[in-house]
């Protein structure tokens, strides 16, 4: 099955969208696209951009490959997608609110009770808590693939801290520099407002909102963390303390951080942290990411924690394939945008089904993230088939899977010249107590090897800027 | 302002401000050991400059023997050696990075591009084992000019606020603790006028003292007289207009918590006691330092420089 290109490089014939793109690459030398390639590298390397990869030792410190060319989406394309992420975003909201308050979604036997109740990322510690403003998920960040020239696909929600935003805004800026004259031939909206949306989004939730301006920190589990990058850069646009868990110290339920000046309320906690290391009280005792009695805190409403505890739950793979039900059952809507139609292993026809495909499918760990613990069919041996097989059926339970969907494919540059590589598109939804905010656009990652579906850094993956522009004249 | 950025911030300082200070201390090794001498007139020029390092019993605990290769490896890029040129830079960017939202673009790319070029000549020691002569030449080239960048990016770019002052500190201290301990291994060499001058290679010491703070032209420019010892001695305790001398360091450091004293609107100890120091800098002269013994002018001066930085760091709930 042939993939779609974006551009059109496929089929020879190219879509009005990318008329400028495709000029420019054509009128473009090599030898200026290279030099171009080997700024970028220079100046993320120069701005310390990059990432460590776990397990990876002489490589502590890796940057993320960009590609030059920039993906683009129509704004009548991303009008679409803005809709469909925005209701998705409040039906995990309030579905989360639900399952930790009145379970009307059980009741009315919407979801199979286990898959909730004994599902590791349910907090227990959150039934019957309601979060500030009925807010959970303040930063969704939610994988969206394309497969033709209409359909997109919500591939995943990451619910519980997504990272990549940094990513979103450095790639325009870098972008904006290298290709001044293509950029200045597209009308593109802008990204570089998101750490003042994301800053109103926090304040909008904070508790005290009496007490004056809130007091907002960014929680990192500090220099060694493979998002470390992110979590100082995001803190530096939006001005507020990148604190670290010995940073802070809870105090009479109230959360306090260690300054210069004495202690300083708290109110506002964007945390980088997951559930099991924020509180060692609480969750996992050795952690020492986290702050002792910061979940008290949190109970007795004097500060917000975003995500709020117990999202896990809500991006979880096992349940992303009901979420086209949640849309109906609390906004009484229909889904705007698809899900990728999946099976669900735990139920015995699925299983059987997978079973006799798997090497069509792609399947995946119902808990796994960063593109670790899945097998796709198509591109595996027979033996590594196998091998997952029975890792499936000693824990049916424990694995989705979903028909290999052709994943849309974009240009990229490299020496050898232009070719098609696919690409998967991670927008950034903020959720405050004001409403739903979302910035034209979002992470677009790109699988590098010729072929791969896989477009996670920790696997060779890279990042393009992605511009929504006006849609080209002429076409609807 | 979180007191562990204000920690960071201060060590961060103290870190670039070390590293040039090595690389000083180096080059000026190196031009005496240059110097034609005779077996008799040996001055072990690499346990003096391990002594201006503070290292020199670290080194001897690893080595047991002086060699000048082992005292080039150690004070450059020996990871065993916590104030290696190496080290120092590493250390300063692991700081930089974990409080990169107090720093500027252009005082964290100064740190970044210099840990990234110290990673090219470990890349390339790799290769050839050790540098050459010429090679080593540029690195401690790279170094001082790594600290000018800092230093001048601070200068140029940083607020003046809590973070820059605590950055101020971290350089000042540093840099009074470096000079001072450059006195302490060299002060049988300068004498008062009143004792009898010693022969050439005393005069080459004398000189290499004033390379080591880059302050060879800055001294005629003062005296207008050619190099004697207490002169020297004056130009790095005495003399405010010299930026490394002991005194000037401690105006800008007596400035600096003043500075914070004024934000934040509290006075404390580190305050008085570094008040304190610079005044007794500023009663002092020559004579009477000379008079109650260089070394235990100099000796005093280090504890209670290392004194206010504990002080700081309690006074700023560092710790």
């Amino acid at each position: 099955m042939a993939a779609f290109d974006e551009m059109g490089l496929a089929s020879g014939e190219t879509r009005p969208l990318y008329r400028q793109v495709a000029r420019w690459l054509d009128e473009t030398p090599p030898e200026l696209l290279a030099s171009r390639r080997a700024q970028a590298e220079f100046m993320f390397r120069r701005i310390g951009i990059t990432f460590g990869v776990y397990g990876d030792k002489d490589a502590a410190e890796r940057l993320i490959p960009f590609d030059i060319v920039p993906r683009l989406i129509s704004r009548a394309e991303w009008r679409k997608l803005e809709a469909g992420l925005t209701q998705r975003a409040q039906a995990l909201n309030l579905f989360l609110k639900d399952i930790y308050g009145q379970r009307a979604i059980l009741k009315e036997s919407i979801i199979p009770p286990e898959l909730i109740v004994r599902n590791p990322f349910y907090r227990p510690e959150m039934i019957g808590q309601r979060a500030p403003h009925d807010i959970w998920v303040h930063i969704a960040g939610i994988d969206i693939v394309r497969v033709d020239a209409d359909e997109f696909y919500v591939l995943e929600d990451n619910a519980r801290t997504p990272s990549g935003v940094s990513y979103m805004l450095e790639n325009r800026e870098v972008t904006m520099r290298l290709l001044p004259d293509l950029f200045a031939r597209h009308s593109v909206a802008p990204v570089d407002d998101y750490p003042d949306q994301l800053l109103a989004c926090l304040r909008s939730v904070a508790p005290r909102q009496n007490g004056g301006v809130a007091t907002i920190v960014i929680l990192t589990p500090g220099a060694f963390n493979s998002a470390y990058y992110e979590h100082s850069f995001l803190a530096d646009k939006l001005g507020v303390e990148l604190v670290e868990g010995r940073d802070l110290f809870v105090e009479d339920d109230q959360v306090f951080m260690r300054t210069t000046l004495g202690p300083r309320r708290v109110d506002v906690i964007y945390r980088r942290v997951d559930d099991d290391f924020l509180d060692p009280l609480v969750f996992n005792p050795a952690s020492v990411l986290g702050v002792p009695g910061l979940v008290g805190a949190y109970l007795a409403g004097n500060v917000t924690i975003a995500n709020a505890i117990g999202t896990g739950i809500a991006d979880d793979k096992a349940i992303y394939c009901y979420i086209p039900e949640l849309i109906r059952f609390y906004l009484s809507e229909e889904p705007l945008l698809k899900n990728v139609p999946t099976y669900r292993c735990r139920e015995p026809a699925a299983l059987k089904y997978v079973m006799e495909r798997l090497d069509q499918l792609v399947v995946k760990e119902v808990n796994g993230s960063g593109g670790y613990g899945m097998l796709i069919g198509p591109h595996a041996s027979a033996a590594q088939r196998e091998q997952f097989g029975a890792k499936i059926m000693a824990d049916p339970s424990n694995y989705i899977a979903q028909p290999t969907l052709a994943l849309s494919t974009c240009p990229a540059s490299f020496d050898g010249g232009v070719s098609p590589r696919h690409v998967d598109l991670r927008p950034f939804v903020l959720s405050g107590a004001d409403g739903v905010r979302i910035v034209p656009g979002g992470l677009t990652r790109v699988a590098l090897k010729e072929g791969s579906l896989v477009v996670n850094s920790s696997q060779g993956g890279g990042t393009k800027d992605t511009w929504i522009v006006d849609d080209p004249e002429g076409s609807a | 302002m979180l007191a562990r950025t204000a920690d960071n911030l201060f060590w961060l300082a103290r870190s670039m401000e070390r590293a040039d200070y090595i690389a000083r201390t180096i080059e000026a090794t190196l031009r005496l050991e240059y110097l034609p001498k005779t077996d008799s007139e040996q001055v072990g020029e690499w346990e003096g400059a391990l002594n201006a390092a503070g290292a020199h019993e670290s080194f001897m605990e690893k080595h047991g023997e002086l060699s000048e290769e082992a005292a080039l490896e150690f004070l450059t890029f020996d990871l065993a050696n916590p104030s290696s040129i190496r080290n120092c830079l590493e250390n300063a960017r692991i700081a930089g990075r974990a409080v990169r939202t107090a720093l500027t673009a252009e005082t964290w790319t100064a740190i970044n591009d210099a840990w990234l070029e110290l990673k090219r000549f470990e890349s390339s020691r790799r290769v050839n084992r050790a540098l050459g002569r010429d090679e080593l030449m540029r690195f401690l080239d790279y170094v001082k000019k790594a600290s000018l960048d800092f230093d001048g990016s601070c200068y140029r770019t940083m607020l003046r606020n809590e973070g820059y002052w605590f950055n101020r500190l971290g350089v000042f201290v540093e840099r009074a603790d470096n000079t001072a301990r450059l006195l302490d291994v060299k002060y049988h060499l300068l004498l008062p006028s009143t004792e009898a001058v010693g022969g050439p290679l005393d005069y080459f010491q004398w000189v290499a003292i004033l390379r080591a703070v880059s302050a060879a032209t800055a001294y005629h420019w003062v005296y207008r007289d050619r190099v004697k010892p207490w002169l020297i001695a004056d130009l790095l305790i005495l003399k405010s207009a010299m930026p490394r001398s002991l005194i000037a360091c401690y105006e800008s450091i007596d400035r600096a918590l003043d500075a914070l004293a004024r934000d934040d609107g509290r006075s404390g100890l580190a305050q008085r006691q570094a008040r304190a120091m610079y005044a007794k800098l500023e009663r002092s002269s020559m004579t009477e330092i000379f008079q109650g013994g260089l070394h235990e002018f100099i000796t005093e001066f280090i504890e209670d420089n290392a004194r206010l930085s504990s002080t700081i760091s309690d006074q700023y709930l560092f710790n």
